[in-house]
């Protein structure tokens, strides 16, 4: 049975709008409906501040602030430490990868990506549903 | 040795030899020669004669150059191609874009259809339209690559203007004004993005890691 509340709310983070509705359509079809967005990181962290979310799914390459530096700042918050923060971005090297798991992500999803993988993830970071 | 001084002292020498009789030694004739030379060359040396007349030859090449460069217009370069070029680029990312939504609204009018047909047929039009927004990210990928061949005219627009500034000017008329450079600082001079060196944006496919390897990374 799953453990995962369907209705949590999510914010997804991008400054592409099509990777912004990918993202929450896919979500959709995996049945989370409660899905805001963001276009870069400065917006996201404000929302964060605003509004109680359960998980951020960001992009990394966004200007003026990128994934990497809202992961630092919610990371740095008192607040949101413990917010699961799933990257998905296209910036595919290794050392990438490493610096973001460094600096506190849950977890990691290279682009292009399928409904499959961010179930996977989705799952590994909050439970399975 | 000023110029009159050395007329006065060749007049002398010429005087002396008038009046010496028999053969003149060489020795006079070069002290002779070496004070006209002297007149020509002034208070150079046949040493500083040569470095003149190599760094003249350099001059004559570099006008030649100029001109040769001048002639290819690089100022067109600026001014025309590299704009129109990342116009075009631009435009293509644009275009996809909308492309992309408009098929989106038609995926999305289908799912809603989907859930009036018979459950079977339903999972199968639900499968299809998922493989639609994954494909759909294509947009998203073809629209940082196109970024970064944009930024990458951007700084060939920066290179050629600056070579038409080191040739002057005046060499190029109708130069475009120098665009303004990415400001990649903030105002107290720390860097702008600290992860700027981590922002490649797609790798080509040879140097990007798979998700496989990604996973592997997260344990």
């Amino acid at each position: 049975m799953s453990t995962v509340d369907m209705s949590m709310p999510i914010l997804i983070v991008d400054d592409y709008k099509t990777m912004l509705r990918i993202i929450r359509n896919l979500l959709k079809q995996l049945g989370f409906n409660n899905v805001d967005e963001a276009t870069d990181g400065s917006a996201a962290l404000q929302k964060l501040r605003d509004k109680e979310y359960h998980l951020v799914i960001s992009d990394w390459n966004m200007e003026p602030m990128s994934g990497m530096q809202l992961l630092t700042e919610v990371r740095a918050d008192t607040k949101l430490k413990e917010l699961p923060f799933i990257m998905i971005t296209a910036e595919s090297k290794t050392e990438n990868v490493i610096a973001a798991k460094e600096a506190g992500v849950s977890n990691y999803i290279v682009k292009p990506f399928n409904a499959a993988t961010l179930k996977t993830k989705l799952s590994a970071v909050l439970g399975n549903f | 040795m000023a110029v009159a001084a050395v007329k006065e002292k060749i007049a002398a020498q010429l005087l002396e030899l008038r009046k010496s009789e028999g053969a003149v030694a060489p020795e006079e004739i070069v002290a002779i020669v070496e004070s006209i030379v002297e007149t020509i060359e002034g208070d150079m040396s046949a040493v500083s004669l040569k470095v003149y007349a190599d760094i003249e030859a350099l001059a004559r090449y570099i006008d030649t150059a100029r001109s040769e460069i001048a002639d290819l217009r690089p100022d067109d370069i600026n001014a025309e191609h590299l704009p129109a070029a990342t116009d075009e680029l631009t435009a293509i990312v644009g275009a996809t874009e909308q492309a992309t939504h408009t098929i989106f609204e038609a995926v999305e009018a289908i799912e809603e259809l989907a859930e009036k047909m018979p459950q079977e047929v339903a999972d199968q039009v639900s499968a299809a339209v998922t493989s639609i927004y994954e494909a759909c990210g294509f947009q998203d990928i073809t629209g940082q690559r196109i970024t970064k061949v944009v930024t990458a005219l951007q700084k060939v627009e920066s290179k050629v203007d600056a070579l038409l500034h080191a040739f002057g000017d005046e060499t190029f008329a109708g130069e475009r004004p120098k665009q303004p450079e990415k400001k990649t600082t903030a105002p107290s001079g720390a860097p702008a993005r600290p992860d700027e060196d981590l922002m490649n944006g797609p790798q080509l496919p040879d140097e990007a890691i798979s998700q496989d390897d990604i996973d592997a990374l997260f344990g």
